[in-house]
């Protein structure tokens, strides 16, 4: 079984104060450290695993600048056996675009699964897997918590909203889109990181993937982004622990709760 | 003057809340826009949606036919695709749920219209839309334009557009509609439903939640808050990356994939506050957040808030309650 996926470095951002760029187009980089798309992590585990029990091989995919080839390699030591990094260069990519470039680069490889993360956790938009399977016309799946093929085709979950999954049979192949805690992605040390570093790691510009102005031509536009809406929110309880959990019993037995 | 289309979820013979967030939406939009409002009903044979839609559309244009009873891409897709071709609506919405996460990004490529996912509100500004998302799970806020276009495909985040209780009803037209000739034999297979949120434990019944999430850091730091909640008689509840990694079982989970609870009081440990988790909590109560990240959006929709090490809090309740004792 061959599986491609498709993995994105992002900024680390829980309990970092983010801060707007000068253009009011981003988020200040320059201070943040940057790790796998939590979700990505989950379909390279999901890949490595089928690929132990089924054979085959597993590639990796990104499109970014050569830093991003940390998760490249982050993968190949998971058990990813090659990897290919898009070159954008200065271009300006959503995900209309990005799902463009990855058809491209994919239409001609072997494969019978690609994965996918549901979303990144930057933009957040879960858009990307679902538009590059309409793109090579395959059969699609999002939100999946679980995959077992058999014979051509792969039982698969789908988390719904409300405690409740869809258990689906789907032709193979076929691009599913991975929701967190399908599995337990596995530890990479540094050791197995340096080691990777044998393995095929190729480097395509997307100028030479001869896509037309259309293909590279953004849908969205960012006009603005902004930290949120002053709101009231919550009252701070402020001062030592001991006042704290005096007061927070305090409130717990005025709103009726026993204790 | 143009046309909205909302594409109407249901699952197991009930329309889902996000279809009248969106119409209810839509509505607006409409009156703002002078468009006309149509509802999309793919669903199965003697459903018995229409009649509730066209209280909430201009018109309700309905395939009905079991082979759409359950949601499935291929043919949602296709059918309408050859729709929206027909009727070149201005905007399409769509409910940024499992199913909306499956079907939109597919219907944008196939109609060429360009698509915003999970957005919290819509305008329109120079006769496209403008639409509002959160990034960074919900640390900013980004207004995005698009590409100009004939149509354009948004999906709504659900609980953006909570109807009032009275909204004003219409009387829209109701156009039943047969399945295009010549349809795809769908590539998925639906086999069946699991529930997933059942277990020893009903989160739903407390009066009292002590909720943990991802702050709390290491499964063996559960012990010591689940000692909390026993001393204060609360049930154990906790958001989503604590069952993904296995900490707890998925029936203490809160949130729109997990249960929707109502307790009188909330207390939420380490919880960073995604929206997927407030979902599940706006039946609560009071909610008091204790996290260290004073820019917590759980901050943005707590009654109360502590910034400070949850542990240290705890274990201050945990001293608290044994003196009170």
């Amino acid at each position: 079984m061959n599986i491609i996926i498709c993995i994105k470095r992002v900024p680390l951002t829980q309990e970092v104060d983010l801060e707007v760029d000068e253009l009011k187009k981003g988020v200040k980089k320059d201070a943040l450290a940057y790790v796998i798309n939590d979700w990505d992590n989950y379909a390279i585990e999901e890949a490595v695993l089928l690929q132990e029990k089924f054979g085959g091989t597993v590639t990796a995919i990104t499109i970014g600048d050569e830093d991003d080839e940390e998760i490249l390699r982050r993968a190949l030591a998971m058990g990813a056996d090659k990897s290919i990094r898009i070159e954008p260069g200065e271009r300006e990519l959503d995900g209309f675009v990005i799902s463009k470039i990855l058809a491209k680069t994919i239409r001609d490889l072997e494969y019978d699964l690609i994965l996918t993360g549901v979303q990144a956790d930057d933009d957040n938009a879960a858009m990307v897997g679902i538009m590059l399977a309409e793109e090579l016309g395959l059969r699609h799946a999002a939100v999946v918590t679980g995959i077992e093929p058999e014979e051509g085709n792969a039982i698969i979950r789908v988390e719904l909203e409300g405690g409740m999954d869809e258990v689906s049979k789907i032709k193979l192949p076929s691009l599913l889109t991975i929701q967190t805690g399908i599995n337990e992605p596995r530890y990479v040390s540094i050791m197995g990181i340096r080691k990777a570093r044998k393995k095929e790691l190729v480097v395509i510009k997307v100028e030479d993937l001869s896509l037309s102005e259309d293909d590279l031509t953004l849908q969205t536009i960012i006009e603005e982004v902004f930290l949120p809406p002053e709101i009231e929110g919550a009252e701070m309880i402020e001062g030592d622990p001991s006042s704290v959990a005096g007061q927070i019993i305090q409130i717990i037995k005025e709103k009726g709760g026993s204790i | 003057m143009g046309e909205i289309f909302v594409v109407v979820e249901h699952r197991k013979g009930e329309i889902r809340d996000i279809t009248f967030e969106m119409l209810f939406k839509a509505r607006e939009l409409c009156r703002a826009s002078s468009h006309n409002l149509t509802a999309i009903l793919l669903g199965g044979r003697d459903a018995g949606f229409v009649d509730d839609l066209a209280k909430w559309a201009d018109r309700v244009i309905a395939f009905e036919d079991n082979r759409l009873k359950i949601f499935n891409a291929d043919l949602y897709k296709e059918i309408l695709d050859s729709l929206i071709g027909e009727h070149t609506p201005f905007l399409t919405l769509m409910g940024h749920t499992s199913w909306g996460m499956d079907l939109a990004p597919a219907l944008a490529i196939r109609t060429g219209f360009p698509l915003a996912t999970d957005c919290v509100d819509i305008q329109t500004k120079d006769g496209r839309p403008m639409v509002t998302r959160q990034i960074y799970s919900g640390k900013l806020f980004s207004k995005v334009s698009f590409k100009e276009s004939p149509g354009y495909l948004v999906t709504v985040r659900p609980g953006a557009f909570l109807p009032p209780d009275d909204v004003e009803e219409s009387q829209g037209e109701v156009v039943r509609q047969e399945l295009p000739s010549g349809l795809t034999e769908p590539k998925k297979e639906f086999i069946e439903f699991v529930d997933t949120g059942a277990g020893a434990i009903d989160i739903t019944q407390a009066e009292l939640l002590v909720s943990i999430g991802r702050g709390v850091g290491e499964e063996e730091n559960i012990a010591t808050i689940k000692e909390l909640a026993d001393l204060m008689g609360a049930t154990l509840s906790c958001s989503r990356p604590v069952v993904d990694k296995n900490w707890l079982p998925k029936f203490h989970q809160v949130g729109t994939s997990g249960k929707s609870v109502k307790p009188k009081v909330y207390l939420a440990f380490g919880i960073s506050g995604a929206f997927q988790h407030v979902a599940g909590i706006t039946g609560a109560g009071t909610v008091i957040a204790i996290n260290k990240d004073r820019k917590a959006p759980i901050f943005r929709v707590a009654d109360y808030g502590i910034a400070d090490d949850l542990f240290k809090v705890a274990d201050a309740l945990k001293s608290e309650l044994t003196k009170v004792s």
